[in-house]
């Protein structure tokens, strides 16, 4: 297990190395980030002023060592638009999408998985139909107007829920439920054909013959070998939520990152914009590093050699 | 203690297909006795799985199970609620499975299986599992048992495999252990040594053993019974002396014929082959199944067969009464 866990993490440092070069090189794929931040209107003297005051004018590994180092320390510049630091302007944000993130995907696994078990245990029945109706809706639906019926439903016409903002955790619910139904068919589906494939398998056959009960076979005789490959995807899931809920975050106007990522993608703040990237990234980087621990400790096959 | 432990009688398997039923066991019976061994040989799809299924209760939920008597220690098994059935699997009647390799739960170590089996009908503690666990792979040949149990099924070969499953199925000492073709997916040398042990088991506790195999060395050497089946029914059974000195079915004859002789049997000379089609089981049956590869076959065979029997029970379909070849069948070495 330590052997595993070791190359995994190894594994992680490189992409996260590799990744950051991306994300570094943004600033000077997008033209010369001197004259960016000067301004259209700026003269050749001003914009010569800046490549020397943010050094510019340096050899490129020596710039990317220094934004690494920096990084590393938590400091990734100062903000253009927003004229503070970008660690501050991001800390805020992110504890935001996180919050968001972890109860989309919790409401995903809540749903989906028991959901998925049993669509598995009675297929072709009601319970299955029922299922594959939900997830199918899910999927046809997009975030944005599902979003929007759930604020004419519940804000609007009930005046149960607040439309927007932040500031409590009734605000939380309908994105909650919008980014989770979003990411719910997929684990669903999922599950369901796991579940499905593992109960034809010799061992539950096995188990059954012991004499154990319907839901010990279920729960922990099938579920436990159906679910690695779940694992592994709702991590995937995660990352996606904590990067890319954009739409959910804008459609209630939660102003977490992914907000801001849209901000300062649009108003070509490069140093928020790369920040972000490699944040988001590591977090797509440590998720599927804890998917893989969490799947080498479901199934001995991949932690035992 | 003549009362069998278990009665089989008119057992018929029915599997709704598309194209109609297919009737793939029809009106096979047996009797068992406690300490007792039946062999049930035949080649495969001839329903020697879906029989031991059926008895287990094991049967897939789309399968239909019928029988005129089917009990087990004089439990009615057909009118048995599924916790009561629950009860009796894995504790007083068990099963070891033709497929070592998939068997076992590739999540759990060998002792966690093991245990599970024990726990699951006595109301112990861990321990007492665990030391009963240690002393059953110890029975079943396995050293050093105590290090097995916190190994995985995929660190170990499939003969230890097997021997787990067996150790598994006699964590709770049970009364009717069913043995479906246990060594088929196993080494030829290995294959031996299980059935040997099976064999040394079953006689050491005392169980009644329904063996499964297509080795008839070894039916002739372990079975006190032996049912041959074909295409869904029980067209022979008797005695093991019996079927091997007087087997009296056409088919039975030809499975005798096929065992290889040594010095006699041909290099290259095909096993256990008799030419001819299996018919097929969907829809109605009507007369012999085995009339389309019989070469004693005569147009009464279409219609209904006779079961006939003699005095010691030995009991065969055939239109037949004795085709008078006494003594042709051999006990293989
Ligand atoms: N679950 C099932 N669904 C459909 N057909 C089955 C099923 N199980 C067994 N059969 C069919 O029933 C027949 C008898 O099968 P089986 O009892 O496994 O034979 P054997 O063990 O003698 O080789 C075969 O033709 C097989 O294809
Ligand atoms: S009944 Fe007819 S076909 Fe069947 S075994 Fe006897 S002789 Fe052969
Ligand atoms: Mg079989």
């Amino acid at each position: 297990m330590l052997a595993f866990t070791l190359k995994r993490l190894g594994l992680a440092v490189l992409v996260t190395l590799t990744v950051s070069l991306l994300s570094f090189s943004l600033l000077f794929m997008s033209g010369d980030p001197a004259s960016a931040i000067a301004g259209e209107n700026a003269s050749a003297s001003d914009v010569d002023a800046i490549r020397a005051l943010y050094g510019f004018d340096r050899p490129f590994l020596v710039q990317y060592g220094d934004w690494l180092t920096s990084a590393l320390r938590g400091d990734f510049g100062q903000s253009y638009y927003f004229k503070m630091p970008v660690s501050e302007l991001i800390a805020d944000r992110l504890s935001i999408t996180m919050l968001l993130g972890v109860c989309g995907i919790s409401f995903a696994l809540l749903t989906a998985v028991p959901l998925g078990v049993a669509a598995a245990m009675r297929p072709n029945t009601l319970i299955d139909r029922t299922a594959l109706f939900i997830s199918v809706m899910g999927q046809a639906m997009p975030s944005f107007w599902f979003g929007l019926v759930l604020i004419v439903i519940f804000s609007i016409r009930l005046n149960w829920l607040p439309p927007s903002g932040s500031n409590g955790w009734q605000n939380f619910i309908m994105p909650t439920v919008v980014l989770g139904y979003y990411a719910m068919p997929a684990i669903m589906r999922l599950t369901r054909a796991g579940m499905l494939e593992v109960l034809g398998a010799d061992y539950i056959r096995t188990a059954r013959a012991k004499g154990a009960s319907e839901m010990r076979v279920m729960f922990k005789h099938a579920l436990r070998n159906a679910v690695v490959p779940v694992v592994s995807l709702a991590a995937v899931q995660m990352g996606f939520m904590l990067g890319g809920s954009i739409v959910v975050e804008s459609i209630f106007a939660l102003h977490g990152a992914g907000y801001l990522a849209w901000e300062s993608i649009a108003r070509n703040d490069l140093p928020t914009v790369q920040a972000l990237i490699l944040i988001f990234s590591l977090f797509y980087i440590v998720f599927t590093f804890l998917s893989d621990l969490a799947n080498a400790w479901l199934d001995p096959r991949i932690r035992v050699g | 203690m003549s009362d069998p432990i278990l009665s089989v009688h008119d057992l018929t398997i029915d599997i709704p297909m598309g194209q109609g039923t297919m009737h793939a066991v029809r009106g096979i019976g047996f009797d068992l006795k406690r300490g007792e061994t039946l062999c049930i040989v035949g080649e495969s799809g001839s329903g020697k799985s879906l029989t031991s299924l059926a008895i287990m209760g094991l049967l897939p939920k789309n399968l239909k199970r019928a029988a005129s008597r089917l009990e087990f220690a004089r439990i009615d098994l057909q009118h048995q609620k599924p916790r009561q059935m629950r009860d009796l699997r894995g504790n007083r009647m068990a099963m070891i499975f033709q497929e070592p390799m998939t068997s076992l739960n590739p999540a759990y170590t060998i002792g966690d299986q093991l245990e599970e089996a024990y726990l699951l009908h006595n109301k112990t503690g861990r321990a007492e599992a665990r030391a009963r666990a240690v002393a059953l792979l110890g029975k079943v040949g396995i050293t050093a048992a105590e290090s097995r149990l916190s190994q995985y099924p995929h660190q170990l070969s499939g003969g230890l495999r097997q021997r787990v499953m067996i150790a598994m199925a006699l964590m709770c000492a049970p009364e009717l252990i069913i043995a479906d073709e246990p060594t088929t997916a196993l080494d030829v040398t290995i294959q031996a040594q299980i059935l040997r042990l099976l064999a040394d088991l079953q006689r050491e506790m005392n169980m009644a053993m329904i063996l499964v195999t297509h080795d008839l060395g070894v039916v002739a050497r372990i079975a006190d019974k032996v049912a041959v089946m074909y295409a869904g029914e029980v067209v022979e059974q008797g005695t093991a002396q019996e079927i091997f000195r007087h087997p009296r079915h056409p088919y039975t004859r030809g499975l005798l014929r096929c065992i290889p002789v040594p010095g006699k049997t041909k290099p290259g000379e095909h096993l256990g082959s008799i030419p001819g089609i299996v018919p097929s089981l969907i829809g109605r049956m009507e007369g012999c199944a085995f009339r389309t590869r019989c070469d004693v076959a005569e147009a009464a065979c279409a219609s209904a067969v006779p079961e006939r029997h003699t005095e010691t029970g030995h009991a065969w379909r055939c239109i037949h009464e004795n085709e008078g070849h006494e003594n042709e069948g051999r006990v293989p070495a």
